[in-house]
């Protein structure tokens, strides 16, 4: 077993909504990744699993389910997005 | 050249047509997108926009890059406003100059068909008897 890191995950638009808060904090083993995270934030709050898609960024880059995550990233929601 | 703006205050239009204008330019090209007073025949009281502001500016680079290396281009200016839209206000101008106006033209489009596809921006429209996230759901 790793050990423990704490995760502050931001959000935006319809999922700051579903968060209640425009960031939280998580915790994660060292070694986790997107993916784990996902499966994490959808327990928590099941309305993330009810968006039409979201997509989670590291450091400002769409990142992929098997990226590694570390404490230090900054980690977003970005929900469907509808600019312009 | 390329200048990428989000700002709160309203965007004056003619700020990116007058920065994007070149010696060498043979023409311009220029998208508009206006709030509009109606959705699906609902009455919208106004937009609220919100950005990931460092993500939305660094993908908006990477869109107006990639047309760079798509297209002869001279100049590209984006703005996008964020914050509290009333109907018929501006979201977002992008003008484009080049020599010859098929490369204006067909980047501005895929600026703006691009930005709408990938840019950490949201819009929520609020109408008389409540509001949307655009795109959230199904």
């Amino acid at each position: 077993m790793g050990s423990i890191m704490k995760i502050t995950v931001i959000a935006f638009g319809v999922a700051r909504e579903i968060f209640g808060a425009g960031s939280i904090e998580t915790e994660l083993y060292t070694d986790a990744s997107v993916g784990t995270l996902r499966n994490l934030l959808e327990q928590k709050y099941p309305r993330l699993g009810d968006l039409a898609s979201y997509m989670i960024a590291v450091n400002s880059e769409y990142a992929e389910p098997n990226i590694v995550l570390a404490a230090s990233d900054e980690v977003a929601i970005i929900p469907p997005v509808s600019g312009g | 050249m390329t200048e990428i703006i989000l700002t709160q205050v309203p965007i004056d239009i003619h700020y990116g047509i007058n920065a994007v204008m070149d010696p060498a330019a043979g023409g311009i090209d220029v998208f508009i997108g206006t709030v509009r007073e109606q959705t699906k025949g609902k009455r919208v009281l106004r937009l609220e926009f919100e950005a990931y502001e460092k993500m939305a500016v660094s993908e908006l680079a990477k869109i107006t890059a990639a047309a760079f290396a798509k297209w002869p281009l001279l100049k590209v200016v984006v703005h996008h406003r964020t914050g509290i839209l009333a109907v018929g206000e501006t979201a977002v101008a992008i003008a484009v100059s080049a020599a010859h106006r098929d490369a204006a033209f067909e980047a501005c489009r895929f600026i703006i068909d691009t930005l709408k596809q990938t840019v950490p921006i949201w819009k929520k429209e609020v109408f008389e008897d409540g509001e949307v996230w655009v795109a959230a759901h199904p």
